[in-house]
């Protein structure tokens, strides 16, 4: 491991941040369960971000008060106030203890954490040679794909050809490309229009999570990410 | 290209609606949000909530909210219940529910208004939005079977707010209070078209089929809705 902490890289906000379109998809309730495991993870390290998607929230609130009422059923406040008795004492305020211990220097953020089961040091990669490795992240449904990507530092990544979406986020040291260079937290969309060959900065290595659209949707071609991950 | 905008690439068209959005984060135009509020739409008035207590505006929602929360105030609570039931079931028959899931998921959505009452932090949201999220939340575990992660504010990754930057003296309050009224005022045709694509998950070329309007028509509509919104809020201002 190298001597990089959580805390150390907490100073930093990141620079490259989600588009409009995800962050409005999610706030909506629109995104799959990837998209929105990767907006969640850019969320915990992005306070800019965090302050759009409440403006945006705050449009589905202001939508709702607006919209043209349904009577709801007779009766049906004296039935939740039944339910709601029968109940007894159950309340949600309480928070279902957290199993996980966390401690400082977490890398990862808990939206992530939660579905890998453990923190960035407990990761099983699966190398791809080259200085790549990937680690799937479980549990995104038969139509999606997210998954961690490794290069160990200095490494390029192996040229490739597009041919769909692919969210990009760095989650421990960086990389540069035709585009600048990102960070921890800063997010990139590759798509066919970037030519994209990103360098692993020097000293460290560059872990990222990636998330690519359906495979389906792709029609015919895959995502170079894809492309690593299912031949693996 | 019926696929683009289903899961997570969207329709460019969105584009101007959430950079509005940001705009109006960002603005300190509208400390006056009160301003304009004289004539209350008559939808409004209808069903306010009964037992005297009225669920009319987000101040009455937050009094409210903050009676239920630590008196565990029935009358309070029917009040909002009145005012809010009916709204989240129209929500949800707009995303799609048939009209017995979207009464039996509305009222669950209230349960857990007065089960959660006492998380809900005034300072971070309306009360329409926090229950628009609650709704939003049921209906993506009820429809569409999906997990929705969220970030977890303890968690010890996260990266905070440097420091409150000096524009931001406007709270959660002024700015939904500000969008509210942005939105009331839009015309009805680009009103909807924001519902259409906030509220559903479709694309726009999915709007443009269901409501028999060319794609360019809808996309206008929604450039124009935005328009309209940064000018009331501009209006605001002055
Ligand atoms: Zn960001």
């Amino acid at each position: 491991m190298t001597a990089v902490t959580a805390y150390e890289m907490r100073g930093q906000e990141p620079t490259h941040h989600l588009s409009d379109e995800l962050l409005m998809d999610y706030a909506s309730g629109a995104l799959d369960e990837a998209g929105s495991l990767f907006v969640a993870s850019h969320l915990t390290l992005c306070p800019h971000c965090r302050a759009r998607l409440q403006a945006l929230e705050a449009v589905g609130g202001a939508l709702l008060d607006d919209i043209e009422p349904v009577s709801m059923a007779d009766g049906a406040f004296d039935a939740i106030m039944a339910k709601i008795d029968a109940a007894g004492s159950a309340n949600e305020n309480a928070a279902p203890a957290e199993a996980e211990r966390v401690v400082d220097g977490t890398v990862l953020p808990a939206p992530l954490r939660k579905y890998l089961g453990v923190d960035l040091d407990g990761v099983q990669w699966r190398k791809k040679g080259g200085g790549v490795a990937v680690a799937p992240v479980p549990g995104m449904g038969p139509e999606a794909n997210a998954f961690l990507l490794k290069v160990e530092a200095g490494r390029a990544v192996p040229q490739h050809s597009h041919g769909g979406n692919e969210f990009v986020m760095v989650l421990k040291g960086g990389y540069s490309d035709a585009s600048g260079h990102f960070g921890r937290g800063d997010v990139e969309l590759a798509d066919d229009d970037v030519d994209h060959q990103p360098i692993a900065d020097d000293g460290e290595e560059c872990v990222c999570l990636a998330v690519t659209d359906a495979p389906l949707r792709f029609t015919g071609k895959t995502g170079w990410l894809l492309n690593m991950f299912v031949k693996m | 290209m019926g696929h683009v905008g289903a899961t997570i690439v969207a329709d460019k068209a969105q584009k101007p609606i959430a950079a509005v959005v940001e705009s109006l984060a960002a603005a300190k135009c509208f400390s006056n949000g009160e301003s304009g509020r004289n004539a209350l739409p008559e939808a409004v008035a209808v069903d306010r909530g009964g037992r005297g207590l009225d669920a009319i505006t987000p101040d009455d929602h937050r009094a409210l909210m903050a009676r239920i929360a630590h008196d565990q105030d029935r009358a309070a609570f029917a009040a909002l219940f009145g005012h809010f039931g009916p709204r989240v079931k129209a929500y949800l028959m707009r995303s799609g529910s048939d009209m017995e899931s979207a009464e039996e998921l509305s009222q669950e959505a209230l349960m857990t208004v007065w089960r959660r009452a006492e998380s809900f932090d005034p300072k971070q949201a309306s009360v329409a939005t926090w229950i628009f999220t609650i709704a939003r939340n049921k209906r993506i575990d009820a429809f569409r079977r999906l997990n929705r992660p969220e970030l977890d504010p303890e968690d010890p990754a996260l990266t905070p707010q440097a420091e409150p930057e000096p524009d931001e003296h406007l709270d959660e309050v002024q700015k939904s209070k500000a969008i509210q009224e942005a939105v009331k005022t839009l015309p009805k045709e680009q009103a909807e078209m924001l519902r259409m694509a906030f509220f559903q998950d479709k694309a726009h070329s999915q709007i443009a089929e269901e409501t028999g309007l060319p794609l360019g028509t809808v996309k206008s509509r929604l450039r124009l809705a935005i328009a309209r919104m940064r000018k009331q809020l501009k209006e605001l201002d002055e």
